[in-house]
């Protein structure tokens, strides 16, 4: 069980024959991932890693009927990817790729519109449900099968939740990251519907940072749908440097994004438990679902 | 990347947003030929930083004469101008921009910008510009207006109509907004912009909008589509460090602090930031390393700490994915350690790939470094190290 990914899910590679989606897509092999093909344009008909290669997104569902693509293609060229596979309407699009232009992702984000598709990224580490299925850059091993969901805007955090839950043997459900980007995919709200209806999701930890308004607009639904499981949080960014950039993140705090203390004010009013710093994730859930 | 505010005003000017007639100069004398040549009797002589809240600072200054106009330049050029947004520090004034003074009806506040809760580019408007705009929407935040722009159809032609109109603006005053509107979308998309924020727009009892102080912003992301962007660049307006920072591809901002912080990953930096003041501790600054760092930029950012005089002690947080190991981490340290190491103590928190071959590996090289067993040892022992406790 899980959400988004499991054991039985079909996975293309976009970009495949590049040198960091080969070695990405042998370790999602190593781990089990079923993958069964690759898209790259130019190399349509040759195959990479014993898996086809296609050249359009629409041949690779066509021909292996895929549920989710892996979208590992340089940044100039992602947007574009990400457009090719919601429009071939694979229901899940994973971009793990960074430093896509922002006016990109806005074209991206209006594809997704009325699409059938769901996408996590850019700018993501990806999605894993341990020992089923993994696409991203994460490192497998901290990753134990168990019940706690895990969503996040950063990686790294993301990765010391999970090492925590392992420890604590508690385990993951499935470890999702929405990306640190300012325009993305699947947000806070997504993952926690996906988690709360998850039969092996006992609790969730929500991961925020800094800038924008996710985690304010997280607790507004946790507000709103009286979550049936503990909910975990910790946001990072109490004693950020002070931005001395000008306009931009002025002009963002001036029109209602949150401080890290307003996000967390606003997450334990909607009845979330704050982990009290980035070490006590895991123990905090441990509490939480009545271990000692 | 920030643009000065000649060269934004330049840009938007050839996408037909008006503004005052002006001209960049780096010298006084330069500043009162170009008074001449603008002609009049009124001018404005403006410090070209990297930084707002300048009018507040002594940054921008009226004057009646080019010998008005040159004196005011004398006093600005080469000074550091201390605004409330460049730290203690402030910025050296290198150019001046000198511009005609223009009649103001009333100010508005205009900006296009990303809104990130919609994912589209939005437009947000006040009837009440000026310097004082970021108090009056913290105090009345219901009367700053937003529309949002559908990127399949562009903005939209009625909606702007509307934007006018609640802004108070009517007969030309509405139809200068809109055609102004339609000029900062169309800068904002072609341009890659981030920001486009003009404050205040001054509204001429004529009926024309001009632009009397713009802030641009462009998507450092998207200049591999923009060559052009290579002559804006102003190196002078950032900091040596984060210079130094930017080539090693390194997130870096100086803190206050005596523990050099370097960590794979911006949001957990954040959060060892947090941890070190829990503890009773103070990071000395913010660097992120990214995931596709080598071990000589590794390296080059932990001598950047190592460099440092406050720093007593330095943290390395690494936990390696996919593409990050953490034995690249591990090359790094050993490197920076055996060239400009050796004075402080140095704590290492290793996590996730390539864990045991970086610890191996440090050892093994004789680098010595005191391994952190996680986040919270790895706080507590750079605290204790820093007051000199290691």
């Amino acid at each position: 069980m899980g959400i988004l990914v499991d054991g039985g899910t079909k996975v293309i590679c976009q970009g495949l024959t590049g040198a960091t989606a080969t070695r990405l897509t042998e370790r999602a092999i190593a781990y089990g991932t079923r993958m069964v093909g690759g898209v790259v344009p130019g190399k349509g008909g040759t195959s990479h890693l014993h898996l086809p290669v296609f050249e359009t997104v629409a041949e690779a569902v066509d021909a292996t009927k895929p549920d989710a693509s892996a979208v590992f293609v340089p940044p100039a060229h992602a947007a574009d990817a990400m457009i090719e596979a919601i429009e071939a309407e694979i229901p899940l699009v994973v971009c793990v790729s960074e430093r896509v232009p922002v006016l990109d992702m806005v074209r991206v984000k209006r594809a997704l519109e009325g699409s059938k598709s769901r996408l996590i990224g850019a700018n993501s580490q990806g999605v894993i449900t341990p020992d089923a299925c993994k696409i991203g850059v994460m490192p497998e091993r901290p990753h134990t099968a168990g019940r706690v969901g895990i969503v996040s805007r950063s990686a790294t955090l993301n990765y010391e939740a999970v090492d925590q839950t392992t420890n604590v043997h508690l385990g993951q459900s499935t470890s999702v990251g929405i990306g640190g980007d300012p325009v993305y995919g699947m947000d806070f709200i997504d993952c926690l519907e996906l988690f709360f209806a998850d039969d092996a999701t006992e609790g969730v930890i929500l991961i925020g940072e800094i800038g924008g308004t996710a985690e304010e607009e997280a607790a507004e639904f946790l507000k709103r749908e009286k979550s049936p499981k503990p909910v975990v949080a910790y946001v990072a960014g109490l004693n950020a440097p002070t931005d001395r950039r000008m306009g931009h993140a002025g002009t963002v705090d001036v029109f209602g994004a949150g401080s890290a203390a307003a996000k967390i004010e606003a997450l334990e009013s909607a009845g979330a438990i704050i982990a009290p710093d980035a070490s006590a994730m895991g123990i905090t859930m441990r509490r939480a679902l009545g271990g000692r | 990347m920030n643009l000065h505010e000649y060269q934004a005003k330049e840009l938007l000017k050839q996408y037909g947003v008006a503004v005052p007639p002006g001209a960049v100069a780096s010298t006084a004398d330069e500043a009162a030929a170009a008074a001449k040549e603008l002609g009049g009797d009124s001018f404005v002589v403006k410090a070209q930083v990297h930084a707002g809240g300048r009018g507040k600072a002594g940054g921008v200054k009226m004057a009646a004469s080019p010998k008005d106009v040159a004196e005011a330049a004398a006093k600005m050029l080469g000074r550091r101008l201390v605004t409330a947004q460049t730290g203690a520090e402030g910025k050296e004034v290198r150019r001046v921009y000198v511009e005609k003074a223009c009649d103001v009806a009333k100010e508005i506040y205009l900006a296009a910008l990303v809104d990130r809760s919609l994912g589209r580019v939005a437009f947000l408007a006040s009837a009440e510009g000026g310097a004082d705009i970021e108090e009056a929407a913290a105090r009345t935040p219901g009367k700053i207006l937003k529309l949002s722009v559908d990127p399949e159809t562009g903005l939209d032609d009625d909606d702007a109509r509307k934007m006018a109109a609640d802004l108070g603006l009517t007969g030309m005053q509405a139809d200068a907004a809109r055609s102004a509107m339609t000029a900062m979308y169309k800068a904002f998309i072609e341009n890659d912009a981030s920001l486009i924020e003009i404050n205040p727009m001054a509204v001429t009892a004529k009926g024309d909008l001009i632009a009397l102080d713009v802030k641009m912003i462009v998507d450092d992301n998207a200049l591999h589509r923009h060559p052009e962007w290579e002559k804006l660049w102003d190196e002078a307006e950032v900091d040596a460090e984060e210079i130094e920072a930017r080539r090693f591809e390194l997130n870096y901002v100086p803190m206050d602090g005596d523990i050099g912080v370097m960590v794979t990953g911006a949001g957990l930096a954040l959060g060892i930031l947090d941890l070190i003041k829990d503890r009773g501790g103070n990071a000395a600054d913010f660097m992120d390393v990214r995931p596709v760092a080598t071990r000589e930029q590794v390296a080059g950012g932990i001598k950047m700490l190592f460099a440092n005089p406050k720093v007593k002690a330095v943290l390395v947080v690494a936990i390696g994915g996919g593409v990050l190991r953490c034995d690249t981490i591990a090359e790094g340290i050993a490197l920076a350690c055996k060239e400009a190491g050796g004075h402080v103590p140095v704590i290492v928190r290793a996590a996730g790939t390539a864990k045991e071959l970086a610890e191996l590996a440090l050892r093994n090289q004789g680098v010595d470094v005191i391994f952190a067993d996680d986040l919270a040892d790895a706080a507590d022992k750079a605290v204790a190290a820093a007051k000199g406790k290691a």
